[in-house]
């Protein structure tokens, strides 16, 4: 079933790669192949194996329990935070908090997750800003500090 | 004598205070990496790349750190296979099959010190592989034209899709999606954008590193907290080290065998390491007179794989380095390297840059020397280092490869990118799609587009000159061969199954 969903998945991906290669404008240089075909070509064959695998799907994976995937959900959830936390926030705080949280779902003990979380964020910002040189903030830029 | 005097060149340039340095600080980075389970070659690589950048290198010194590390790590990978049973990269796979039973009855440290010789010589010899093998080839490589050139780059995948992995459709597809996200941006002919979809983060198109690290580092995040950090307490208690001269004597002729199938199998382009040391394992059980003992702790089970895979890595690097064409997962991050540096590889690479390419095998000649003193004498060192929990050395990991891409841009457009890679990542891991084509495609789409429409403007648009050169044709029956030939041989090359226990 997996098989099949992810192989019909890839099948839709590759059409809507070939109406939007169609959009795709000439250049006034003579080509005869253009910047169209390539594309066409990459997505033919991937729906030429989606097909066989459609055909014959391999056996199931063994998928998580649904609270796996609400750990893993929140985990994403925890990183994009991040991705968006670093520029306004400085290093240490959002590394820190990041840091803490991957930490206690790897292994749910609140106190080593609390000192991963804190040795990770200063430790880091030491080897990157002294060690490096990175031109990283410590602290929200702001504050003036670091 | 030119190839001499050219080494000595090199050993010129590996030999200032600054390279040596960086190659020491390399193989120690590169055991650990190799060591730690989750973190392999390629990731390892991927995630310093950007912090080589910072560091502002120069070519040749960040190629130094960087092939140091590389060399490193495949070192470094049977160190957590003998001990824990648990490969420390994909390469050492082959490792565990004797290397833990060897450990469980208590010769722990004889498998260390073996393996740590074998994979010496395997590295060594390929090396001087390397030294005789590519030069020669670079020159073949002058005639090669862009027909030449296309029939390489489906060489290339057609192996990676075909004898190195186990299911030909889903490599494919992985590789579909590598080239397709190689189309995003700018085209290189007319300068028109492709599949932008008006937004200006794509125009630049997807910067391979960020792939790189999302596939390899941030995926691993989301297998750990599915695996709760399980699979990694020290189960075999390492006594001391002595020098096993009788597995070694025993087992010599097995490495070097193993180093000719492994120095084969690298060159194979998209064949690479894992392939090396499966096929040296398989090949010498075939050979040996009594391989009754191979599974449960035969010492040439140990020497076969670790020379296998270190001299794969040697032999991976002779099409990187002549061809542009990489021979593995980590030779493709070292070719993103290689690229970001503004160096082309390639024949022409030989000529213009012999600084590059003679200081490097130097410095690859250096650092083996300083790998098996590292991995000798010092290896207990290094199994210090597995005792670093995974919830902290996964965390670490993820906040170190968050830094290295956004220094790269300091956008969280790149950053959101990688989680997304990362993601996406996780759902191929368990739907069995291998992610080493993927970042092959990004990174060589754009050239093999190129190639097919450059061969198609000299013929004016006739399809058979693709096939109008002897090696054109000889590379397409390659490639043919490379992927179907698995369809006949699947239940000769059958995997043997890790011991789980």
């Amino acid at each position: 079933m997996s098989d099949r969903l992810f192989a019909f998945a890839v099948i839709v991906v590759a059409l809507g790669y070939i109406l939007s290669a169609t959009t795709i404008q000439s250049g006034f240089m003579p080509d005869p192949v253009g910047p169209k075909l390539f594309p066409y070509m990459i997505a033919g064959a991937a729906i030429v194996a989606a097909l066989t695998i459609l055909i014959r799907p391999a056996e199931e994976p063994e998928w998580p329990g649904l609270a796996t995937f609400g750990r893993i959900a929140f985990a994403i959830i925890v990183l994009v935070g991040y991705a968006y936390a670093l520029k306004p926030l400085g290093f240490l705080m959002p590394t820190a908090i990041a840091a803490g949280i991957l930490s206690y779902q790897i292994h749910p003990d609140a106190r080593n997750a609390a000192l991963t979380g804190l040795g990770l964020s200063l430790g880091l910002f030491v080897i990157f800003r002294f060690g490096l040189g990175l031109g990283l903030f410590g602290f929200p830029r702001a504050w003036g500090i670091f | 004598m030119e190839t001499l005097s050219l080494l000595a060149d090199g050993f010129a340039i590996a030999l200032t205070p600054g390279n040596l340095m960086l190659a020491m600080i390399g193989c120690v980075l590169g055991t650990i990496i190799g060591a730690l389970p989750g973190l392999g070659p390629s990731n390892g690589v991927a995630i310093l790349i950007p912090l080589a950048f910072s560091l502002g290198l120069d070519a040749t010194a960040a190629l130094v750190l960087m092939t140091a590390v590389y060399y490193g790590a495949m070192y470094g990978g049977r160190i957590s296979s003998i001990l824990l049973n648990i490969p420390g990269d994909e390469p050492a796979l082959m490792t565990t099959l004797d290397g833990y039973p060897m450990a469980r009855a208590g010769r722990a440290g004889d498998a260390l010190v073996l393996s740590g010789v074998a994979s010496f010589v395997g590295a060594f010899l390929a090396t001087i592989g390397l030294m005789l093998l590519a030069p020669w080839l670079a020159r073949i490589a002058f005639r090669f034209g862009p027909a030449e050139y296309f029939a390489l780059y489906i060489l290339a995948f057609s192996t990676l899709g075909g004898i190195a992995s186990g299911n030909q459709a889903k490599a494919l597809i992985a590789t579909c999606i590598g080239l397709g996200i190689a189309m995003i941006g700018l085209d290189n002919a007319t300068g028109m954008p492709r599949f932008t979809f008006g937004n200006l983060h794509m125009m630049d198109g997807i910067d391979f590193l960020v792939a790189i690290v999302g596939l390899f580092a941030v995926t691993e995040v989301f297998v750990f907290i599915e695996s709760h950090g399980r699979e990694s307490a020290l189960g075999v208690r390492l006594g001391r080290i002595v020098i096993p001269v009788k597995d070694i004597i025993l087992a010599f002729p097995s490495m070097l065998r193993s180093t000719v199938i492994g120095f084969i199998a690298g060159i194979l382009p998209g064949a690479g390491a894992s392939l090396g040391s499966f096929l040296s394992y398989m090949g010498e059980k075939a050979m040996v007179k009594d391989n009754s003992r191979f599974g449960k702790g035969d010492p040439r089970g140990v020497a076969a794989p670790e020379a296998g895979n270190n001299a794969a890595a040697g032999g991976a690097l002779v099409p990187m380095l002549t061809l542009g064409v990489p021979g593995s997962g980590t030779t493709a991050v070292l070719l993103a390297l290689l690229m970001t540096l503004n160096i082309t590889p390639g024949p022409t690479l030989f000529t213009d840059r012999p600084d590059v390419v003679w200081g490097l095998i130097a410095s690859l000649l250096i650092a083996n020397v300083v790998l098996l003193v590292l991995n000798v004498p010092l290896v207990k060192l290094f199994v210090k280092i597995l005792m670093v929990p995974p919830w902290v050395l996964l965390p670490g990991v993820t906040m170190i490869s968050f830094v290295g891409i956004y220094s790269l841009s300091g956008s969280s457009f790149d950053l959101l990118l990688m989680i997304g890679f990362g993601v996406l990542g996780y759902f191929f891991r368990k739907l069995d799609v291998p992610t080493v084509p993927i970042i092959l495609g990004i990174l060589l789409g754009n050239n093999m587009e190129d190639s097919l429409r450059r061969a198609m403007v000299i013929s004016g648009g006739d399809w058979t000159y693709l096939f109008s050169s002897p090696i054109a044709i000889g590379l397409w029956i390659a490639a043919v061969l490379g992927f179907v030939a698995p369809f006949f041989l699947r239940g000769l090359l059958k995997r043997p199954q890790a011991i789980t226990d």
